[in-house]
């Protein structure tokens, strides 16, 4: 599980480009592993790395200047493709707790929730203020729902209801489904036809 | 009573627990259906909290994304990519074995993938409520059933409970009246609705596809139409259940005992006249030209006889770059190094006979590798039964076992770098089919006839109808 979340203050790494999809976030290559752990190392590999697996000059997520930094701010639709959860698991691993990008994918934001990794989606002037500036400091208030930079940037998020709950009281939502044994019994029963035996 | 859409009455069907502003539905899953991929971590969390599996009965597996496509070698070992891969092989066989879960493994004359078997052994219904831990579920939606792609935490929830909680998405009907040319077919259809509503602009929808020209689609057509939804960033796409799905479905393996009963249930089932959507797209099929597309997200696409356009964008120059077609150049000078046919969006046993169509009695290109990939072992079967392979093989296209192959990339099956590849899967995303490789996706008559041209090329000028029928 993960640790609850209130409030989330770091500088920022960008990715500004538009459908980063999940095939970048982390190769499929990589998703023959059985197990959740050690995925960071993979996170958006075919950017940090080179053809012979070298560490990439040019990579926008590993200088020094980086180090530390656990929010990403993405182009719009990050996220999109797969459904696969080693995407979140990935960029948790790689130490990142929040994204923020004016849109993003559905499977992949409900994935994130799941695992402690905020997907906060804000308006498009905010966000485009916020790809011009890497590294800047930025503080993410999930109970009150807002994004603030220095004196000059505030923005409104919404997360849904239940999945905030979660994140702020660091939750499970399978023990939600798992207190609802009975009503899930009675829909078996009342639903025979319908859903078939 | 208010009128309500198809996807309406299958969300009302399977409510087990209301949303509420503080909760979201307690959904009732129907079919789970899973795969070596992206369930070892969910059963891995079931034994850490000592849950069962709720509903063995209602859960599916099938082993097809690490699998090989090259037969057993001389020791009769599967000759798979990496020893980890197998290993997860193994874990979803032993997972499946542990939890009393039907498994369509290895060897299994009914194994394929996953969104290929599932209705072909009519497990898939209309009505029912599918998921799968992948994105390409929605596949499913074209028989009418609420299908959609979900995370592993997720299909942990599934195994455990046999729900999912989930909000009600918002609803967009996609209406494409008129009937497609010659030529063009129902990838056609859902590359020309991506690149006019974008790839992210079904995001927060469910998609319902409606029009005469979907209408007129075969189950397989409307198959390809719905797997596609998710390139449109919506995660659900559904077809309304009609003769055609009935006929395609009656006398297979899973469907209900009372078939009768079954099919007047289902006949309530399309949307009511009067339902509200709260987005409505139209486009006109006799417009859809054969697709192709030119970038490196699913919504850069544009008929084949066109030019690569002027990178207007960032993204687009990033794209351009990446893709090396000249701005202005036609699509068809660009040179093909392989071609893939198969995936969940087109391996049925309709998309083979219209690669065939055209490859028969002809040659692929010298230096161009051709992958035909059937779905599934069902359609190895018919198609071997048709000699369709005899004409693959006779062209001198490789004819492999069923899975996902260079859909995805795991097994092993991938392009080299800086090769161009067209392909009939899905997703033309950077590195998708191999490192460096550069994606342009199709439809199968599309991609056959550019195996056969050396360079992308209109498959129009290779339908030629009076041509003499060969026998293989």
């Amino acid at each position: 599980m993960f640790e609850p979340m209130r409030t989330l203050t770091s500088g920022t790494i960008v990715l500004a480009r538009a459908n980063i999809d999940t095939d970048q976030i982390i190769p499929a290559r990589y998703l023959t592993t059985t197990s959740r752990e050690g995925l960071g190392k993979h996170a958006f590999h075919d950017w940090r790395y080179d053809e012979a697996g070298a560490p990439a000059e040019d990579s926008p997520l590993d200088g020094p200047e980086h180090k530390g930094h656990a929010i990403l701010v993405a182009g719009p639709n990050f996220g999109c493709g797969s459904s696969r959860e080693h995407a979140p698991w990935a960029l948790v691993d790689f130490g990142f707790r929040a994204v923020v990008s004016s849109d993003i994918a559905d499977i992949f934001k409900s994935n994130a929730l799941k695992n402690g990794l905020l997907p906060v989606e804000i308006d498009a002037e905010t966000h485009a203020r916020l790809l011009e500036c890497p590294g800047r400091e930025v503080t993410i208030d999930l109970e009150a729902g807002v994004l603030t930079s220095g004196n000059d940037i505030e923005a409104h998020f919404t997360v849904e209801p239940f999945a905030k709950k979660c994140l702020l009281e660091g939750n499970d939502p399978l023990g939600f489904l798992t207190d609802r044994m009975d009503a899930i019994t009675a829909y078996e029963k009342d639903h025979a036809k319908e859903i078939g035996a | 009573m208010m009128a309500k859409s198809l996807f309406d009455k299958l969300w009302e069907r399977h409510v087990v627990v209301p949303e509420t502003g503080d909760s979201p539905a307690v959904l009732y899953i129907d079919l789970h259906l899973i795969h070596e991929v992206t369930s070892p971590q969910a059963f891995s969390v079931l034994e850490e909290r000592g849950l069962a599996v709720r509903r063995p009965d209602r859960t599916k597996a099938t082993l097809d994304h690490s699998t090989p496509t090259l037969k057993a070698g001389a020791d009769g070992r599967l000759p798979y990519a990496t020893a980890q891969a197998e290993k997860q092989v193994e874990r979803l066989i032993a997972n499946t074995k542990a939890h009393g879960i039907e498994l369509f493994g290895i060897g299994d004359p009914r194994r394929g993938i996953v969104h290929v078997i599932g209705p072909e052994l009519g497990l898939t219904q209309p009505g029912k409520t599918i998921v799968c831990g992948d994105s390409h579920t929605s596949t499913h939606g074209a028989f009418g059933a609420l299908a959609f792609g979900i995370g592993t935490t997720e299909v942990g929830h599934v195994l455990a409970t046999q729900c999912l909680l989930q909000r009600k998405p918002r609803s967009m009907r996609v209406t494409v009246e008129g009937e497609l040319p010659p030529g063009s077919g129902a990838k056609d259809m859902a590359l020309a609705i991506i690149a006019e509503i974008g790839a992210d602009g079904g995001q927060g929808y469910a998609l319902e596809f409606a029009g005469s020209a979907v209408r007129a689609l075969s189950m397989e057509g409307r198959m390809t139409l719905c797997n596609m939804a998710i390139e449109a960033g919506a995660r659900v796409g559904m077809v309304a259940p009609d003769e055609t799905t009935f006929d395609w479905l009656k006398g297979r393996d899973r469907v209900p005992a009372d078939w009768d009963a079954a099919v007047s249930d289902w006949r309530t089932l399309p949307s009511d006249e009067g339902a509200r959507f709260d987005k409505e797209v139209v486009l006109n099929g006799s417009a859809v030209a054969p697709m192709i597309t030119y970038g490196v997200s699913p919504d850069a696409a544009a008929p084949v006889t066109g030019n690569a356009p002027r990178a207007e964008t960032a993204e687009a120059r990033h794209a351009a770059d990446y893709m090396k077609f000249a701005e202005g150049r036609p699509f068809t000078e660009q040179a093909v190094d392989r071609v893939f046919i198969g995936s969940c969006t087109n391996s049925r046993l309709s998309d083979l006979r219209e690669a065939a169509a055209v490859m028969r009695g002809r040659t692929v290109a010298s230096g161009v590798t051709a992958l035909v990939v059937p779905g599934s072992e069902a359609v190895r079967r018919d198609a071997e039964a048709e000699g369709l392979h005899i004409i693959f093989l006779n062209a001198g296209a490789e004819w492999r076992e069923p899975g996902c192959s260079m859909c995805i990339g795991m097994n092993g099956d991938i392009g080299q770098p800086g090769e161009l590849v067209v392909s009939t899967s899905n997703r033309n995303f950077i590195g998708r089919q191999g490192k460096g490789v550069r994606t342009v996706l199709a439809g199968p008559a599309t991609a056959a006839a550019s195996a056969i041209a050396g360079h992308i090329a209109d498959p129009r000028d290779y339908l030629d109808a009076a041509r003499e029928p060969e026998h293989v």
